[in-house]
């Protein structure tokens, strides 16, 4: 029995008990990707299959390596907002919300991961 | 109570019950688009891991991500990803109110698909 009135209970909260975050954070991370995603694209794809070398010289231009960075951190933030709709819509009960932390892990881990090795590289 | 009829309210129409149109196909393939975009992802990352160890790992994962399955994978990828901003794109427009007449969301709906098709050709002849 929850002391709270009903109204007290979602109030400032919508039907997602999170009002319009989630949908606010997708639009402004959707419209950094429209931008990010051709740019990188165009900097860091023609190096996928070129010699060791020129990757590294490649990847170590401060634009080149900034727009990794901030796909990344962008990409992976944005993935995770998306792929936690997917289990929220179609995996219910204790195994979806296992489901979001695993995933919620492994964005943040690729996303960590892509960073050091550009740090690396870059600096 | 507010709560009495909780989990046993009538159920909308869903999935199974509707001819599939173009607007629902688009939809759901920014779906799976966007959540494959992992596995390229994935392997871009494991990519920049091997070049930031050393130049032995570093042929290995990139004779990986450029052999047949990997290039495949690297097609896809891009397909997926300019698929997916199209699609991102058509739901800012909608977000603000436009485009969601039938005939308009229709044809914005086919230029997802030419588009994504044409610049993943562009991007392929520029890279």
């Amino acid at each position: 029995m929850a002391f709270l009135t009903d109204r007290k209970r979602v109030e400032g909260l919508g039907s997602a008990r999170s009002g319009t975050q989630h949908f606010y954070s997708m639009t402004v991370t959707s419209i950094a990707l429209l931008i990010l995603t051709p740019i990188f694209l165009f900097s860091v794809g023609p190096l996928l299959g070129e010699p060791h070398a020129e990757v590294i010289a490649g990847l170590s231009r401060p634009f080149t390596a900034i727009v990794t960075a901030l796909m990344l951190i962008v990409g992976f933030h944005h993935f995770r907002l998306g792929v936690t709709t997917l289990i929220e819509d179609y995996v219910h009960g204790p195994a979806g919300r296992l489901a979001i932390i695993a995933m919620t892990l492994i964005s943040y881990g690729l996303a960590a991961t892509g960073l050091f090795a550009i740090a690396k590289i870059a600096l | 109570m507010a709560d009495v009829n909780r989990g046993n309210r009538p159920l909308s129409p869903h999935l199974t019950i509707y001819r599939p149109q173009l607007n629902s196909i688009t939809s759901i393939l920014v779906r799976i688009s966007g959540n494959a975009l992992l596995v390229g992802a994935l392997l871009i990352v494991w990519w920049l891991l091997a070049a930031a160890t050393g130049e032995s790992y570093f042929t290995t994962v990139d004779g990986l991500i450029t052999s047949v399955l990997g290039d495949l994978v690297m097609l896809g990828s891009v397909w997926a990803l300019w698929y997916h901003a199209l699609g991102g794109l058509r739901h800012l427009i909608w977000d603000q109110g436009y485009g969601l007449e039938v005939d308009t969301a229709d044809k914005m709906g086919w230029g997802m698909i030419i588009g994504s098709v044409a610049f993943t050709f562009l991007t392929i002849i520029a890279i």
